[in-house]
């Protein structure tokens, strides 16, 4: 990028121009993935009943990685039948503590596979390897180890109340967190007593599976975890079934809605983990190259699929043009490309589906006479890849401001007072979280107050912890997941 | 007819309470409220999906001072509700022996419904210590859960005309919501009476706003309204669930079923019911390190 | 281009933004992430030895010793071809008569520490007058310290005053204002003196004497590129950045570029802009090339050892 020599623009940075990284790519070998998997049931590896298998490409190359099996009816009520049996001859009956034992030893055998399970998070869904090595996997651990020191001190979590498992959980996990969210929803529920039924998204099933096969290490009684995989009339399927006490679920806001109407004639326990279009939002006292850094984190951790990503950036407007100058020069040094290089910074799209969904939302703004940029690195020929990409001169009243494109896409938008702000920010019908940048602590107190999310980043975004609780207003979903407030849904009084 | 030397005896038209004042129904339709005995007793309004939406307007707006206001004010406010219906006690009762019951067992109905406000007027500013967590983060973090209110709740009161509704309706203000009630069908008059009590308390006008009418007109327009952020249903019979909980989708509205029939109950009341209604909000923010071992400093 | 530095001191050059230790410890952690690995290492490491300014700063420091260091300087190993000299040799001033006349005709400049190295407790007079002493022994570069004692009493004009009065007395010579972080005891106060060094005319900030732990840090050193990056901005004016002490390990250096890189880019990545304060890293960058070169790992036997 050559200097203009244009007085209205701030001196350029040539970034990413005097030192190339050389390729660093994590060997694919130590991943022995199946060519078929078929449904993990009752503590056993089990061919569908249809005979049915889907196919899952590797993102980043278009090639096909494994095929899984498709459950149909009979197997989903194979499964919810061995999972009430487990419930009622194994698990209800465990002593406590022998049950966390067992969810110490999923900790344990996550943490020794875990070079394994973070190959295939990003060979079948395309996220670089930094990310499943640095973050998803061990965070995943992090949660049965969390989870499981619960099981037997749960009348310490609710005072002067008794808590009772509910029974059979059903749990629904999307794409963009696999392992991760797997964690997230086995973890409390078998530490609070209650057995599983799991469907990993049909894109990205393999960690999933793998962590179903480290269950069977482990030797949990048969039938306390079942996995088994397929695509939306599975999970359909699965939420119908007569047999489930609890649905937690995570994935797009329509999806929930239909969830919440199809089991609302029952008494199936429901959570929600669903869509944002979270507001990250900058003061001008904001510790500015931090919060240039906490945007980037915010919006391309991931490609953009988190449901909390920062999706929304409000900088007040006395700062404005150098810190999108910041954010442009940062966005030059982002590496986007083969997911398994480990100096990769954006990997591939999960699918082509989503590829497709971001170039519609990148060609509406456009639309829409907001100002695009990306940056300019080399995409791959071959794969799903989107470059990192801005939106300024974003009005509140544009789409790309009020939608989830859940994409590595991020919409500019100014404002001036801190109530207008706050107003903006919650003007929306998503809650799942928010980021506040200022060096002013009671303005940090306000704003968490005041901003309508489960979650707020105060000079800091996209962090997660076991012990730490996630979850929505609104109708970014209902319950929460983390933390001792993650073991509410999983028990009744 | 009566008879000449009698009093003419005065009746009363129950009115709506809404913003803290006593409109008349905007659709100026009336029903006779009866007694036990088929006797009219009153008039009250058949509040209409404009006066729900009034209400739920009044009640959006009363939300963000009420839930700022200090905790132990919220409290006190409260425990001055129950001042305020002991100092009416027989009013209170004499109101709910027109509506079938019994002299002692409107008696116990009132006074459990005064130790209701009491009892719930306590949790105020203690609800918070009980159920918020600071969660130790592996990161250098602090970070820590609060409940915040969830907004605005819709009540739909249980048949037990005073205690049912107060048992209700603590738990929810007591949290720092706002609430529309939908009183009940069948016996409404205490509602209105309890309004009256709210209006001459310390009780901000929209915090509280009562409707009378019709469940099968109103329920669908106060369940679908997308400013509206939970529903309790509190009847023991779960026969109106299905049909509530698809039309809160709309906003993904909270819909909580508190399935009782007996309230009175110890059990009924708890900090739990005050929970129901909370959202958890985490908040994550660095620590600096300093002076000691890791620190770049 | 040049813009004229102010030559006053104004209050409104110590305003900068906040800076959040935890996010700078996040951004420098992702630093040490990058896998530099092949071609892109070797260009690194040769990167980084002709970044060094070769030090040696003791009450012990002979002519001969001076003179042995200055040979290495120029004559990394020999057994290699294509290597790269240091940068630079960094002496006391009564050292740089000797490290110029052995370094003569040599792309290698002398730097000379100056104002009352390293605690710089003494008179304005007497920093002047040593200043002007190395320059006029021959001394390219000047590395002065700053009055940290002045600016932590919050006596800015003091400090800046004195820079830019050392700055006047360098002539030709550049300077590098060393404001030895290790004292200065939070993040934000190192922007401000960073600031403070710059606006003053500071040629290059660096980060510390060596004689004062914690020297360099990656944080410290970001912070500081930062600060240089937004003069940039501002002015379209580099200033250049030398972390010193406690860089000994060529994989430390190789953060420290990849640092570089993502935070200033490609016109800071030579030895005209950016400068490692060592005196054992050239030794540990010199293993790891043999290493490359050889597929072995290396005894320390192998290389000398000034």
């Amino acid at each position: 990028m050559p200097t203009k020599k244009n007085k209205s623009t701030l001196p350029r940075l040539r970034l990413g121009a005097g030192w190339s990284y050389a390729p660093a790519p994590e060997s694919a070998a130590s991943a022995r993935i199946n060519e078929q998997y078929e449904l993990f049931i009752n503590g056993k590896w089990q061919k569908p009943a249809k005979r049915a298998y889907i196919d899952s490409i590797n993102p980043a190359t278009e090639k096909k990685l494994y095929r899984a099996a498709v459950a149909s009816e009979q197997d989903i009520d194979k499964a919810v039948v061995s999972a009430r049996t487990a419930f009622d001859k194994y698990w209800k009956k465990m002593p406590a503590n022998e049950r966390g034992k067992y969810i110490f030893r999923i900790a344990r055998l996550l943490q020794e596979q875990a070079r394994e399970l973070s190959v295939m998070e990003t060979l079948d869904g395309g996220k670089p390897i930094r990310e499943s090595r640095d973050f998803d996997v061990p965070m995943a651990c992090n949660h049965f180890f969390y989870y499981a020191g619960w099981a037997d001190k749960l009348e310490f979590a609710f005072p002067n109340r008794a808590p009772r498992p509910l029974g059979v959980a059903a749990q629904i996990t999307p794409w963009n967190f696999p392992l991760l969210m797997a964690a997230w929803k086995i973890a409390p529920a078998l530490a609070t007593g209650n057995t599983v039924v799991l469907k990993p998204a049909e894109t990205t099933s393999l960690s999933t599976l793998k962590l179903a096969s480290i269950i069977e290490e482990a030797d949990l009684p048969p039938g306390v975890v079942n996995i088994i995989t397929g695509a939306g009339d599975t999970g359909a399927a699965l939420v119908r079934h007569a047999g489930i006490n609890k649905i937690a679920f995570t994935g797009s806001t329509a999806v929930g809605k239909l969830i919440q109407q199809q089991t609302a004639a029952t008494t199936k326990k429901l959570t929600l983990e669903l869509g944002g279009k979270a507001a990250n939002i900058i003061f001008s006292d904001a510790p500015i190259d931090q919060a240039v850094e906490g945007v980037v984190n915010g919006i391309f951790f991931n490609q953009g699929h988190v449901c909390c990503a920062g999706s929304r950036l409000y900088v007040q407007e006395s700062i404005a043009p150098l810190f999108i100058q910041k954010l442009k020069d940062r966005m030059a040094t982002l590496l986007v490309g083969d997911p398994m290089d480990k100096n990769t910074d954006i990997g591939a799209i999960n699918s082509a589906e989503q590829l497709e969904k971001i170039n519609y939302y990148i060609r509406l703004g456009k639309k829409e006479g907001s100002l695009h940029y990306e940056s300019a690195v080399a995409l791959p020929k071959k794969g799903y890849f989107c470059r990192p990409t801005l939106f300024t001169k974003v009005a509140q009243s544009s789409r790309l401001a009020q939608e989830e494109i859940f994409g590595p896409v991020l919409a500019i938008l100014t404002f001036r007072t801190e109530d207008e702000v706050i107003e903006k920010a919650n003007n929306s019908p998503y809650g799942l979280s928010a980021g506040v940048w200022t060096d002013k602590g009671s303005r940090i107190f306000n704003m968490s107050r005041r901003l309508k999310a489960g979650v707020v980043w105060a000079n800091s975004y996209n962090l997660f912890d076991p012990a730490s609780p996630f979850g929505g207003y609104k109708e970014s979903g209902y319950g929460r997941e983390g933390g001792v407030h993650g073991l509410l849904p999983y028990v009744s009084f | 007819m009566k008879k000449s030397t009698q009093r003419l005896s005065v009746l009363k038209t129950y009115k709506l309470y809404i913003g803290g004042q006593f409109p008349r129904t905007e659709s100026g339709r009336y029903v006779a409220a009866l007694d036990a005995n088929g006797n009219k007793i009153a008039n009250l309004c058949l509040a209409s999906r404009k006066d729900c939406r009034e209400a739920i307007v009044a009640a959006r707006g009363a939300l963000g001072s009420w839930s700022q206001r200090a905790a132990n004010n919220r409290g006190q406010i409260l425990y001055r509700i129950a001042e305020l219906v002991e100092s009416r006690k027989e009013a209170f009762i004499a109101e709910l022996q027109q509506q079938g019951l019994s002299r002692s067992a409107a008696t116990r109905e009132t006074n459990a419904a005064i130790d209701c406000l009491i009892y719930y007027a306590g949790w105020c500013d203690k609800y918070q210590a009980i159920f918020s967590t600071v969660n130790p983060v592996a990161s250098s973090h602090y970070n820590f859960s609060v409940c915040e209110p969830m907004g605005v709740v819709t009540l739909l009161a249980p048949a037990s005309p005073l205690l049912g509704l107060v048992s209700v309706l603590a738990p929810c203000v007591a949290g720092g919501n706002t609430a529309v009630v939908l009183a009940n069908e069948k016996r409404s008059l205490s509602a209105i009476s309890l309004a009256e009590v709210l209006h001459s308390s310390d009780v901000p006008g929209g915090v509280v706003n009562i409707l009378t009418g019709s469940y099968a007109e109103l329920l669908p327009w106060i369940v679908e309204h997308r400013d509206v952020n939970a529903v309790v249903y509190a009847e023991k019979d779960a026969a109106q669930l299905p049909s509530l909980r698809t039309k809160a989708t709309g906003n993904l509205k909270r819909v909580l079923h508190w399935p009782l029939d007996d309230w009175q109950q110890a059990e009924v009341q708890s900090p739990y019911r005050i929970l129901d209604l909370q959202e958890i909000k985490t908040t994550w923010h660095p620590i600096q390190q300093i002076a000691g071992s890791g620190a770049s400093y | 281009m040049k813009t004229t530095r102010p030559a006053v001191f104004k209050p409104s050059l110590l305003a900068g933004p906040a800076i959040d230790q935890t996010g700078v410890e996040e951004r420098t952690a992702r630093f040490t992430k990058r896998s530099i690995k092949a071609a892109s290492k070797m260009q690194g490491l040769l990167m980084t030895l002709s970044m060094i300014d070769l030090t040696t700063l003791e009450g012990k420091d002979s002519v001969g010793k001076v003179e042995q260091l200055c040979y290495k300087a120029l004559h990394l190993h020999d057994a290699f071809e294509g290597l790269p000299t240091v940068a630079a040799i960094c002496v006391y001033p009564s050292h740089v008569r000797t490290a110029k006349k052995a370094l003569q005709d040599s792309l290698v400049k002398v730097a000379s520490v100056a104002t009352a190295f390293p605690a710089g407790q003494s008179s304005i007079d007497i920093k002047l007058a040593e200043t002007r002493f190395a320059v006029a022994e021959g001394a390219d570069e000047i590395d002065m310290v700053i009055s940290r004692g002045k600016f932590l009493a919050g006596e800015y004009e003091y400090v800046f005053d004195e820079i830019a009065a050392i700055k006047a007395a360098c002539g030709a010579a550049r300077l590098k204002v060393i404001l030895e972080t290790g004292e200065l005891g939070s993040l934000d106060d190192v922007r401000k003196a960073s600031q403070l060094a710059i606006a003053a005319g500071a040629d290059f900030i660096k980060t510390s004497t060596g004689k004062i732990q914690p020297a360099a840090t990656l944080p410290v050193t970001l912070v500081m590129l930062e600060t240089i990056r937004d003069h940039y901005y501002k002015t379209g004016c580099k200033v250049g950045m030398k972390p010193a002490g406690g860089i000994s390990t060529s994989k430390l250096a190789l953060h420290y570029l990849v640092m570089l890189n993502e935070t200033l880019g490609a016109d800071w990545m030579n030895p005209h802009w950016f400068r490692f304060g060592a005196s054992s890293l050239a030794n540990n960058v010199l293993l790891q090339i043999a290493k490359e070169k050889e597929g072995c790992y290396q005894s320390p036997n192998y290389f000398s050892v000034d």
